[in-house]
């Protein structure tokens, strides 16, 4: 290797060291003894590994009930973004029905708009109906096709399929529903995948919305009360930091398991829109 | 079939965005009927407020800091990889991979890696033989570089980008520019910069917009340490303040001016962003 080479891949690793040095000592600290904590806050690697840190996380609030919300939600939203995404983007790419260009504009310019802008009018919105501390709030927007981003991905992906697959169906009468069904949906598996992924993460990681609509233990998502718990966990002898990275390991990991699975679907997802 | 789509604009976009502008200008506390006060919320906040202009400069710096501080991260990461160095679809992934902590999660990791005692940070400034590292969390001078770094933490997004863009640039004109004799440095600047701007302008856009709202992390960030808005408030981004404002002592119609205002500045930057970048990105002077 060439002495620029062999420079470069030295910098790449060791940039790469300190990136990753918060992750591995995120997991590093959930399985250490308090004690630890306090007297070798650096150590890498815990000298009595405590799993119970995991067990003590879950029983210290209504960790279960919490965790399903999230859950609940989090599929809901998925399955919203999905029944509203995939129509929509089909009949931005394909119909192009009187008007809808202005309907589309309008909806990538809607990517630009900060949400705090219409969060007073939607909350009284919801309190009115009187539905706080349920999950319509959260769910029902995704199911009106509010995720401008899953929308414009399935229509790039429509606007790619041949017109020559669509129109022999056209031909045999088959109706624009069913096309979308049984012909360009089908196709369009790889999208789906991307836009449920990017949908999944965004509702389960969501904080701004459960913190404003949820406020009964019993209704809250985990990033809620991971947040309750952080702040409410100060002891005499300080924040008990390995049951809290304990919490974190366990919300962060549908993103690292999802990740692991679709390393190349991330990627991808994030260099063609740039978006998360 | 883009029914729900008209729908959901409708009533979760632009009917509330126009709501919003009419409550901004009336005393609205979710309780009883707001009534009409004129400017009255605009006026208190540019001149009355003690917080507004508070938020306004820390959501400034740290939009200022982790935009310029990313786009370099990324920038230099991108051309590093970019080189026929081993492993690289190794390093892009695992470059890429702190980006997809949900932010709340490295709100609190964060907060922890920068207690001033038992952090991780500390500990090491300590084990280099610093005697006093600053106390990150603690302090008023320090949270808010704290929160900073944090955020450049997450440039993995824009380096995939970088990388993808430096990628489809042509390689001949590299390997010309070599016979020519042209320096690495000229190389950079007259071949790879100019086809790499439009992602500079597209990453600089999209991560100004993202640090002027920034909240989870922020929130997360003060709730594991010191307290939300941070030491003397300086931490307090702009959308903390305009959360507390609503949803801490629901002045609603205070809210909403706060909102319009974040959304006018965010409109007005984007605008001038778009037209200083027919100077320097390529093919942006249509």
């Amino acid at each position: 290797m060439k002495p620029g080479k062999i420079l470069a891949l030295a910098v790449a690793t060791l940039g790469l060291a300190i990136c990753l040095a918060p992750v591995i000592w995120l997991f590093s600290t959930s399985l250490k003894p308090f004690g630890e904590i306090l007297r070798a806050p650096t150590a890498l690697i815990p000298k009595h590994a405590r799993p119970q840190n995991f067990t003590d996380f879950f029983s210290s609030f209504t960790f279960w009930r919490s965790f399903a919300n999230s859950c609940i939600v989090a599929v809901l939203s998925v399955l919203g973004t999905l029944a509203s995404s995939i129509p929509a983007g089909y009949a931005f790419a394909r119909l192009k029905a009187r008007g809808s260009g202005l309907v589309f504009a309008l909806l990538i310019a809607s990517l630009m708009l900060p949400g705090q802008v219409t969060i007073v009018p939607v909350f009284r919105l919801f309190a009115s109906l009187g539905m706080i501390d349920t999950f319509y709030p959260l769910v029902l927007p995704a199911w009106l096709g509010t995720n401008a981003f899953a929308i414009f991905l399935m229509r790039q992906f429509f606007l790619s399929i041949p017109e020559e697959m669509l129109e022999a169906a056209r031909l045999d009468g088959a109706s624009e529903g069913r096309i979308l069904l049984r012909v360009a949906a089908p196709l369009a598996k790889p999208a789906i995948a991307t836009v449920a992924i990017f949908a999944f993460l965004g509702s389960w990681n969501d904080l701004w919305g459960p913190l404003i609509y949820l406020n009964k233990e019993s209704s809250m998502t985990l990033m809620v009360s991971l947040m309750n718990f952080v702040g409410g966990s100060g002891t005499a002898q300080g924040t008990p930091w390995n049951l809290v990275m304990a919490g974190v390991v366990v919300t962060v990991l549908p993103a690292f398991v999802l990740f692991a699975m679709f390393q190349k679907t991330f990627v991808a997802g994030i260099s063609t829109t740039g978006l998360k | 079939m883009i029914a729900p789509v008209i729908l959901g604009l409708a009533i979760f976009t632009y009917g509330p965005m126009l709501v919003s502008l009419g409550l901004s200008f009336t005393n609205d506390d979710a309780v009883k009927a707001p009534s009409y006060v004129g400017l009255a919320n605009y006026r208190y906040l540019l001149s009355a407020d003690p917080s507004f202009w508070i938020s306004v400069k820390v959501t400034g710096i740290y939009a200022a800091a982790s935009v310029t501080l990313g786009l370099l991260a990324s920038l230099s990461v991108a051309l590093i990889l970019n080189q026929d160095i081993p492993f690289r679809g190794m390093f892009r992934t695992l470059y890429y991979f702190p980006t997809i902590l949900p932010a709340t999660a490295s709100g609190v990791l964060w907060a922890f890696i920068f207690q001033p005692q038992d952090g991780l940070l500390n500990g090491l400034l300590r084990k280099v033989g610093v005697g006093h590292p600053p106390a990150w969390t603690d302090s008023p001078q320090w949270a808010l570089p704290a929160l900073v770094i944090m955020s450049v933490w997450g440039f993995g997004g824009a380096m995939v980008v970088f990388l993808a863009g430096l990628q489809d640039a042509p390689k001949y004109l590299h390997e010309a520019a070599s016979l020519d004799g042209a320096t690495a440095w000229k190389k950079f600047w007259v071949i790879t910069w100019p086809a790499l701007t439009p992602l500079v302008f597209f990453n600089l856009t999209m991560s100004l917009i993202g640090s002027l709202k920034a909240f989870d992390q922020a929130f997360a960030f003060g709730t594991s340490g010191p307290g939300v808005g941070g030491p003397a408030r300086a931490t307090l981004f702009y959308v903390l303040n305009l959360y507390e404002k609503a949803f801490g002592h629901f002045h609603m119609g205070l809210a909403a001016a706060m909102a319009w205002i974040l959304f006018v500045a965010i409109a007005a930057l984007t605008a001038v962003n778009f037209a200083v970048s027919k100077r320097w990105v390529k093919g942006a002077s249509a």
